[in-house]
C-alpha cells in the first residue's frame, strides 16, 4: 500500500510505486482536475505541487510522491478564490478549459516565489505548459492581475 | 405512448428534469425553412419531432439544452447570452444541460463555424415567444391589457401598480396556450446583453477542476483501455503475444479489435485493465506482428513530387469558372505561375480522444468529447446493427476539438470493446497514438498562375491538388471536384477580376484526412493571398490598395478602412515589414495585418499583428476576440512550427517534443477588432485563422524581398 497525502488528505491506495501521481490521482483517487495530455513532460496539463514544487505528475512516480504534500487544482483554494482563479475568471482566460488545471497550478508557484513576475519571468514560468486553444495572451494578463490582487491583501 | 413520447421522458429524466415545466421547442414542418415554435409543455405535442431546447419550471428556473458541443468556443455562454436577452431573465438563472444526440435537434455536428449562425434566429424567436407567453398569463390573472406589462429579470411587472410575479408563478398557466405566432424581437439598440462582452459561464468551472471532459467521465465498474493500432493505419494484425502483458498487474483481458475509420477499418489489440497506467504497461509488453500489405507505404517527398508532377500536365475538374483566363494568361506579358505547398497537420488537441462506452443488451450508452453525436449514431447503428435510437450519445466538454472529435472511430472502439467485456469502458488514445494515427489535415500543392495588365489583375487560374476529405466518408461520391477548392477566396472578387478559375487536380495516399480548424481555408488562404501579394508587386501595386480596388462592395471596403486606420499602414517606417491578407471562411470575413522587423541578431520577429473581423451580428465580442486571437496561434504554429510527416507509410512525429506547438514564448501580440453592421451572422470559431499565415509571409516578403511558397518555414532561418 502507498500512502499519499493529497489536498489534506490521507489516502492510501494500492498500486505500483513505478505508476506515475498522475493516474494514481486521476483513476484511483479519483480526482480528475488533474490532466494527461502527453505523458512525457511536454505540456503541462499534468502539473500538480509536491512540497509546494511544480511537478509534472505524469512522470513524478508514486514512490516519489509518497510522504510528500500533494496539491491538485482542487485543494488550490477552498472556494475557487485564489487570486489565479479569481484573474482567470475576470480576463475570460479558457476556452476548451482543459490545459488550465495544468496552467493555474504552474502560475501559483510562480506567484508565491514572484510575487510581482516580469513578462520575462511569466515566460519563464510558463514555458513549459501548452494550450492548444491559444489562450497565452489572457494567461500573461491575468497572472499580471492576479499579482495586483495578491499585493491589494488578496489571499 | 408514441416513440418520440418516450424519448421526450427519457431525454427529460436523463436531464434530472421532472414536474411542471413550460417547454418550448422548435418543429420543422417539412416543406417549411423556417422552424415554427411549439409549446411543448403537454403530451398533447409529444407527437411531434421535437427539441425542447428551452424549459422553465415553477420555481422559475431556466434550462437551455445546447444541442452543440463546448469545445472552447462558447456555445455554452453565447447561446445562454441570446436566450437571456429575449427571455428577459439574468444569465445566472439559466441552467446549460448539454443534449444528447437526436435527430430532432437537426444536424448537430459542432463544424463549420456554425453553432450561432444557423440558430440565432430561432433562439431569439423562441425566447421572445416564451416572454409573450408568460406577460399574457400574468396580464390574464390580473385583468389587465398586455401593453401595460412587461418582463425583466425573470418577473412580470404591471407598470401602473408596480404588481409583479415571478416567471415561475406563470408557469403552470402558459403550459396550457398555444405558442403565438410572430413575436416582435428587440433591435440591435435595445440588447442589454447581447454585444457585451460578458464572461463567460464556464470559466469557475475551468479553474477548480470541476469542469466534466470526457476523459473524466467514470461509471461503476468502468474499466480502461488503450488500444495499440497497426502504426501503418491501414493494415491488419497478422498475429500477437500477450504472455508478458498478462502478467502486468491490473491487465484483466486482451484481443483483437477491428474499429472503423470512416469507410475503412483499422486493425488493433487492445489491453484492458483497471487503470489506464496498467492498460499502457500492458500494451508497452505486447508483441504484435502486423500485415501492411496490400497498400502503399507512402512517403512526404513521393506526396509533394506526386503533386507537382501531376499540377505540370493535368487540367483536373473545374470547380468553376468564368471568362477565359486560360487564353489571357497565355497571351499576357505579364503572367505569373508558381506553385504553394502546404504540409499535414495533426489537430493535437491537448485533451486526446477518449471515449466511455457502456453497451447493454438493449441499448449503447457513449459519453465523451464528441463533436457530432448525431454522425456517431449513424455510423455506429449501421455498423453494429443497432436501432439508432437506442444509442445514446452524451456531449461531454471537449479539451479541444478543431475537427478530429467529429468523428466515430473512436466510439466504435469503445462500444465494440465495451461489448466484449460486457463492463463499461473507457478507451483513451495516447499522445503518441493521437499524433501517429492521425487523420490528419491534407497536405497541398497548389498551382497558381495570373495575369496582370496596366496595373490590373486580368486572370486568375487556380488548381488544387490534394486528399479530398469527402472522399473519407460513406457515400460520398469522388467524380466530382472538391467542392472546398475555392474556400476561403473571396466572393467580391469574381465582380473584378473577369476571368477566374478553380480546378481540383484529384490526390489519394492510404492516409486517413480530415477537417482541420478552418478547413480548407487553412491551406488555401496562404496560397490565393500570397498570390495576390506576388500579383500586386507585378502590377506595381501596393498589398492593400490591390486589394481595395478590386473587393469593391462596401463591406470589404469598411474592413479595409479600419484595417488601414489600426495598422497605421500608410505610416509604416524603412525597417518594418507589412503583410496583408483577408480570407472568407464560414460566412465572416477576416483581414489580418502583421509586422515584422529583424532582431539583434538579424532573425525575423513578429512585432505585431492586428486582426479585423467582419462576422456581421454577433453575440459576445470578448468571445470573439478569444477566438481570433487562438485562432493566429493555431495558425503560428501551423506556420513555423510543426508538421507531420511520412516515411514508409509511418508518421514520423510522435509527441510534443517533435511536434512543436507554440509556447507562451512564441505569442506576438495580437489585436482584434469587430466591424458593427447587421448582416447576417457568420462564424467565429474557424475564420481567424487562415488570413495569418499569408500576411506573415507577406510581411517577410516586404521586409527581406524572401517569397515564402511553402508551410512550414521556420522563422529563425529566414
Amino acid at each position: 500500500m502507498i500512502k499519499l497525502n493529497i489536498n489534506q488528505k490521507a489516502h492510501e491506495i494500492d498500486a505500483d510505486p513505478e505508476m506515475p501521481l498522475l493516474w494514481a490521482i486521476r483513476d484511483l483517487v479519483g480526482l480528475t482536475g488533474t490532466k494527461y495530455g502527453c505523458g512525457v513532460a511536454q505540456c503541462g496539463a499534468c502539473v500538480v505541487h509536491l512540497d509546494g514544487e511544480a511537478v509534472r505528475s505524469c512522470v513524478t512516480k508514486l514512490k516519489r510522491a509518497q510522504g510528500k504534500q500533494i496539491t491538485t487544482i482542487e485543494g488550490l483554494s477552498e472556494n475557487n478564490d485564489h487570486p489565479l482563479q479569481l484573474a482567470w475568471n475576470e480576463v475570460s482566460v479558457p476556452q476548451c478549459g482543459y490545459c488550465h488545471s495544468g496552467q493555474i497550478m504552474s502560475a501559483a508557484v510562480l506567484l508565491k516565489e514572484k510575487p510581482n513576475p516580469t513578462d520575462e519571468d511569466i515566460d519563464n514560468a510558463m514555458a513549459g505548459n501548452l494550450c492548444r486553444c491559444g489562450t497565452y495572451p489572457r494567461i500573461r494578463q491575468a497572472i499580471h492581475m492576479a499579482a495586483e490582487m495578491q499585493k491589494k491583501g488578496g489571499v | 405512448m408514441s416513440n418520440s413520447e418516450v424519448s421526450r421522458r427519457d431525454f427529460l429524466r436523463v436531464a434530472g428534469l421532472a414536474g411542471t415545466a413550460l417547454c418550448l421547442g422548435f418543429y420543422f414542418p417539412s416543406n417549411a425553412e423556417e422552424a415554427a415554435i411549439v409549446n411543448t409543455s403537454g403530451s398533447a405535442a409529444a407527437d411531434f419531432e421535437m427539441n425542447p431546447w428551452i424549459h422553465i419550471n415553477i420555481n422559475g428556473k431556466v434550462t437551455l439544452f445546447n444541442h452543440r458541443a463546448e469545445m472552447g468556443q462558447g456555445s455554452y455562454q453565447s447561446v445562454p447570452q441570446i436566450i437571456a436577452e429575449e427571455l428577459e431573465v439574468d444569465l445566472k438563472d439559466i441552467d446549460v444541460a448539454s443534449a444528447i444526440g437526436h435527430k430532432k435537434y437537426g444536424n448537430q455536428i459542432t463544424g463549420g463555424s456554425s453553432t450561432i449562425r444557423s440558430s440565432y434566429k430561432n433562439l431569439l424567436k423562441l425566447s421572445a415567444t416564451a416572454r409573450v407567453m408568460l406577460i399574457s398569463v400574468a396580464a390574464t390573472k390580473w385583468a389587465v391589457p398586455q401593453a401595460e406589462c412587461y418582463a425583466q429579470s425573470g418577473h412580470v411587472f404591471h407598470k401602473p401598480t408596480n404588481r409583479k410575479f415571478h416567471y415561475g408563478e406563470l408557469v403552470e398557466e402558459a403550459t396550457k396556450l398555444p405558442a403565438p405566432k410572430d413575436v416582435v424581437l428587440k433591435k440591435t439598440s435595445e440588447y442589454k446583453l447581447i454585444r457585451k462582452p460578458l464572461k463567460r459561464l464556464d470559466t469557475p468551472m475551468k479553474t477548480n477542476g470541476t469542469a466534466i471532459f470526457g476523459i473524466d467521465k467514470t461509471l461503476p465498474g468502468m474499466l480502461y483501455a488503450v488500444v495499440e493500432r497497426n502504426p501503418r493505419l491501414r493494415g491488419t494484425v497478422k498475429s500477437f503475444d500477450d504472455t508478458a502483458a498478462m502478467r502486468v498487474p491490473g491487465v484483466k483481458k486482451i484481443f483483437k479489435v477491428k474499429m472503423l475509420v470512416f469507410k475503412t477499418y483499422r486493425e488493433g489489440v487492445v489491453v484492458v485493465a483497471t487503470s489506464t497506467w496498467a492498460a499502457m504497461q500492458g500494451k508497452k509488453a505486447l508483441k504484435v506482428e502486423w500485415d501492411d500489405t496490400g497498400f502503399e507505404h507512402i512517403s512526404t517527398p513521393l506526396i509533394y513530387s506526386r503533386q507537382m508532377e501531376m499540377l505540370k500536365t493535368s487540367e483536373g475538374l473545374f470547380l468553376s469558372k468564368q471568362g477565359n483566363p486560360d487564353e489571357t494568361i497565355a497571351q499576357s506579358a505579364n503572367a505569373l505561375d508558381v506553385v504553394y505547398q502546404t504540409p499535414y497537420q495533426s489537430h493535437t488537441p491537448i485533451e486526446p480522444v477518449n471515449c466511455v462506452a457502456h453497451y447493454q443488451a438493449d441499448k449503447l450508452e457513449i459519453w465523451g468529447p464528441i463533436q457530432a453525436p448525431d454522425m456517431v449514431q449513424d455510423y455506429l447503428s449501421a455498423e453494429l446493427k443497432m436501432p439508432r435510437e437506442k444509442i445514446i450519445v452524451h456531449m461531454t466538454f471537449l479539451g479541444g476539438g478543431f475537427g478530429r472529435k467529429a468523428f466515430m472511430d473512436y466510439p466504435h472502439e469503445a462500444a465494440i470493446i465495451s461489448r466484449e467485456m460486457g463492463v463499461p469502458i473507457q478507451v483513451i488514445w495516447s499522445r503518441e497514438d493521437d499524433i501517429t494515427q492521425g487523420p490528419h489535415r491534407p497536405g497541398i500543392s497548389y498551382r497558381c498562375q495570373g495575369a496582370v495588365e496596366n496595373g490590373m489583375v486580368t486572370a486568375l487560374k487556380f488548381r488544387m491538388c490534394g486528399q479530398n476529405n469527402d472522399h473519407w466518408m460513406r457515400g460520398t461520391k469522388s467524380n466530382k471536384a472538391n467542392g472546398s477548392t475555392s474556400e476561403g477566396f473571396l466572393k467580391p472578387y469574381y465582380e473584378s477580376i473577369k476571368n477566374i478559375s478553380f480546378a481540383e487536380v484529384q490526390f489519394e495516399t492510404p492516409m486517413p484526412t480530415m477537417w482541420w480548424r478552418s478547413v480548407y481555408a487553412s491551406t488555401n488562404g496562404f496560397a490565393y493571398e500570397s498570390f495576390m501579394d506576388e500579383l500586386a508587386l507585378k502590377a506595381g501595386k501596393d498589398p492593400l490598395a490591390l486589394r481595395r480596388e478590386n473587393l469593391k462592395d462596401e463591406r470589404s471596403q469598411k474592413l479595409i478602412d479600419r484595417m488601414e486606420e489600426v495598422s497605421g499602414w500608410k505610416k509604416r517606417k524603412k525597417n518594418e515589414g507589412f503583410g496583408v491578407a483577408i480570407t472568407e471562411c464560414f460566412a465572416s470575413t477576416v483581414g489580418q495585418i502583421v509586422k515584422v522587423s529583424k532582431d539583434g541578431n538579424g532573425k525575423i520577429k513578429i512585432d505585431q499583428v492586428w486582426a479585423v473581423m467582419d462576422c456581421g451580428w454577433y453575440v459576445n465580442p470578448d468571445i470573439i476576440k478569444a477566438q481570433v486571437e487562438g485562432s493566429i496561434v493555431m495558425a503560428l504554429g501551423a506556420a513555423t512550427l510543426h508538421e507531420i510527416t511520412f516515411s514508409d507509410g509511418l508518421v514520423q512525429q510522435r509527441n510534443f517534443y517533435d511536434y512543436k506547438m507554440p509556447r507562451i514564448t512564441d505569442i506576438p501580440p495580437i489585436d482584434v477588432y469587430i466591424m458593427e453592421n447587421e448582416a447576417d451572422a457568420g462564424g467565429v470559431g474557424e475564420p481567424g485563422l487562415p488570413a495569418f499565415a499569408p500576411a506573415l509571409t507577406n510581411a517577410i516578403f516586404d521586409l527581406t524581398g524572401k517569397r515564402i511558397r511553402k508551410l512550414p518555414f521556420d522563422l529563425k532561418a529566414v
